[in-house]
């Protein structure tokens, strides 16, 4: 029961580091529609960018800020040079620029910052210690911390602040939201940028975990299942996803890999994902959208 | 490089290559040997593509630059993104095979899906395909695979170094018995490679081997780490490229197993997967058929290419003398060699991608040969023939230090007589499979 308990705790934890990448598509998702495919490249733009800032000599929390400037500068690029010419086209359009986009920032983060591969190292040491007979990481523990933060300073943001409400309305009716004086290209800057934060949050933890090289791009895949589940719009949403994902996935390839020749762990989530959308279409907490056509 | 020095290059290049083909009187072949190179400079797996493209073209550059190309004919080469992706890989192949004046010499894809997918095109396309250090373990049969030149080390041998390394530091080979060993490999064509091998080695030796797969890219690994747990096993050997080894060394940590007891394949454990794992991976053993290190080659691809602040292909210094850099010079040793072996019987021209066949197919690389290319201790001795394509079948073993690759064994041969058989069965069964008579290597 012990390994049962290790295996369901370390899914979790596990699940917590998928939620970390699924909050950024929810972020853009809600304000503007847009499935964002360039969010895996902005984590490993984040990263790198923060890496070799340390690597120049900056102290940790200077390169934090600086990487934070120069994901807020990205966004602003992304308004002006993407949404803004693509404003009131299908999201599709967008979607399909969002690919443009994601090549993009891979290939500006290879020409500044070059192609070699990076360690990261946070000072949280990845070894277990024993909590009840069950070993637990001190690092997972610390990513699920971080995420906690996170998501809670999101919620408050999204509910108290008035910038926050103001996006809320934007997600909720762009023409509405714009009709009450609300201004939609300073809501996308600000959305995606609030993005870039996340991206390098989590570029950060996902980089300590598999060091800050090329390969992060692809990790960021692993958030589709989480977003299926936990639906497109809600940041509570991509919590919950994230950790039944994690958990299903691990339990499944500890009792069901070995009668079906294991290496199940990538692809189970998918599976599991599609058959929870035949049966609540719009995910866990997503919006169940009714139109009048 | 800056933007405008690549911009000025390319067209001082082209000008130059422009004039050249005016030059020539009309109908006349350029004395050109053409390389296509299917590579990536993108992707989830781009220090490898970038550092092997730079070693391989360095040293294809030095040849020209030092010696005026192999025997007065120029080396030309292509470069063609697959972004490591299979079906990118063959549109590649397909788009360079008749350029150059005499078409593709070889390719090398450095990627074991391409070599799957090309298989049955190499011998109807009579261009060979050379896999150093990956592809497919049988094609060192040359009799059933004519066009297919896994040089060097194939999967098979790699694998049974391990299994020796093993041994020695158990106390000999028949200190194997009863021990337990888990093969960790990524759930893939390469990755699956050794697992019959290894089953055969467990019922030689007497040890007991679990197979455990992780699904591609494996960046998480958590489960497969607490199976490995629950087994409680000797050793580990870790099958994987990519993010994963990184991910691997990590979880290991991270669930308590002895980094001294993983024994990786090459690309688990070169410097560029290594550094990411960082301290993690202190400890961690791993085999390298094309070693770490400057050689006498360096040097002169250092005073050759990029004294007086010149530059070659190596964009970032600091990866010189490293694991993938020196994969890319021994293609370029590897290759080159090909066809100054093949100019030997077909003349001193450029020479088509079946002569370079029979080159690579007679390819006599001792160690008088590897002193005066100045790859010795680089690049292993090389012997190949109709029957073996493999040549070689030798690695050195190293250990991380938590900062860099140490070298803990000198070139450990790999035990062929367990290998061949293997190879032969499964030869023989594609041969079967694609009604291929085989070709009797007596005659040859």
């Amino acid at each position: 029961m012990e390994f049962f308990f290790e295996v369901l705790i370390g899914g979790l934890l596990a699940g917590v580091m998928y939620s970390l990448i699924a909050l950024g598509f929810v972020l853009i998702y809600k304000a503007s529609g847009v499935f964002n495919f360039a969010q895996g490249a902005m984590v490993l733009f984040a990263a790198l960018t923060f890496v070799n800032l340390v690597e120049r000599g900056l102290p940790f929390w200077l390169a934090f800020a600086a990487t934070l400037a120069v994901m807020a500068l990205l966004a602003l690029l992304v308004e002006r040079l993407v949404l803004r010419p693509l404003a009131n086209q299908p999201p599709m359009s967008l979607f399909m620029a969002t690919i443009g986009l994601a090549i993009v920032i891979e290939g500006v983060g290879q020409l500044v910052w070059g192609s070699k591969a990076y360690g990261l190292d946070l000072g949280i040491k990845d070894v277990p210690f024993e909590l009840g007979g069950v070993r637990v990481s001190q690092f997972d523990l610390f990513a699920a911390a971080v995420a906690g933060t996170l998501v809670t300073a999101l919620s408050i943001f999204f509910s108290r602040a008035a910038t926050g409400r103001a996006l809320r309305a934007v997600a909720d009716d762009h023409q509405a939201a714009m009709s009450i004086g609300i201004p939609l290209p300073r809501m996308w800057r600000i959305v995606w940028a609030i993005s870039g934060a996340v991206a390098l949050v989590t570029g950060l933890l996902w980089g300590s975990r598999l060091g800050v090289q090329f390969g992060l791009v692809v990790v960021a895949l692993k958030a589709l299942p989480v977003l299926i589940l936990g639906g497109f719009t809600s940041v509570a949403g991509a919590i919950v996803g994230g950790l039944i994902i994690g958990a299903s996935e691990k339990l499944a390839e500890i009792y069901l890999g070995r009668y079906i020749g294991g290496g199940i762990e990538n692809w189970f989530p998918y599976i599991f994902a599609m058959l929870f959308l035949l049966v609540r279409p719009h995910g866990l907490f997503g919006e169940r959208r009714i139109e009048r056509v | 490089m800056n933007v405008r020095m690549l911009v000025k290059r390319s067209l001082a290049g082209a000008a130059l290559g422009l004039a050249a083909t005016m030059a020539l009187p009309a109908g006349a072949t350029p004395n050109e040997q053409y390389f296509p190179m299917i590579g990536w400079r993108t992707g989830p797996l781009t220090p490898l593509g970038v550092n092997v493209a730079a070693g391989w073209i360095d040293y294809m550059d030095l040849l020209n630059k030092r010696d005026g190309g192999i025997n007065g004919v120029k080396l030309t080469w292509e470069e063609c993104e697959t972004a490591y992706k299979v079906d990118r890989g063959v549109e590649c192949y397909q788009r360079l095979l008749r350029n150059g004046p005499t078409g593709a010499s070889a390719y090398n894809p450095i990627s074991t899906g391409v070599v799957y997918a090309l298989l049955d095109r190499t011998t109807t396309d009579k261009v060979p395909i050379v896999t150093i250090g990956s592809g497919r373990t049988d094609t060192t049969d040359g009799s059933v695979f004519p066009f297919v030149f896994p040089l060097g080390t194939n999967y098979l041998s790699t694998n049974t170094v391990k299994i020796k390394f093993i041994g020695m530091q158990e106390g000999g080979m028949d200190k194997l018995k009863g021990k337990k060993i888990v093969n960790l490999h990524m759930d893939s064509a390469g990755g699956r490679e050794t697992i019959p091998l290894l089953d055969a080695q467990a019922r030689k030796y007497g040890f007991e081997v679990t197979h455990i797969s992780v699904a591609m890219p494996g960046s998480e690994q958590q489960s497969a780490w607490l199976e490995i747990r629950r087994i409680k096993p000797d050793w580990v050997i870790l099958r994987e490229w990519g993010v994963a080894p990184a991910v691997a060394l990590k979880t290991a940590e991270k669930t308590g197993f002895p980094l001294n007891r993983i024994v990786g394949v090459p690309f688990a454990g070169t410097e560029d997967d290594l550094i990411p794992a960082g301290s993690s991976a202190k400890g961690f053993y791993v085999v390298h058929p094309m070693p770490t290190g400057e050689f006498p080659v360096t040097q002169e691809i250092r005073k050759h290419l990029y004294a007086g602040g010149n530059k070659g292909n190596l964009q970032d210094m600091s990866r010189m003398g490293l694991i993938y850099y020196n994969m890319g010079l021994t293609y370029g040793v590897l290759n080159t060699e090909a066809v100054r072996t093949a100019q030997k019987k077909f003349g001193n021209k450029p020479l088509t991608g079946e002569q370079i066949r029979w080159g690579l197919e007679n390819l006599n690389l001792d160690e008088k040969r590897l002193r005066e290319l100045g790859v010795w201790g680089l690049v292993q001795t090389i012997r190949t023939s109709c029957r073996d394509h493999e040549g070689g079948g030798a690695a050195k073993v190293y250990q991380w230090d938590g900062a860099k690759l140490v070298q803990v064994s000198d070139w450990i041969m790999a035990d062929k007589a367990i290998t061949r058989p293997l190879i032969e069965e499964s030869s023989a069964k594609y041969a079967k499979e694609k009604g291929i008579t085989p070709r009797d290597c007596s005659k040859e």
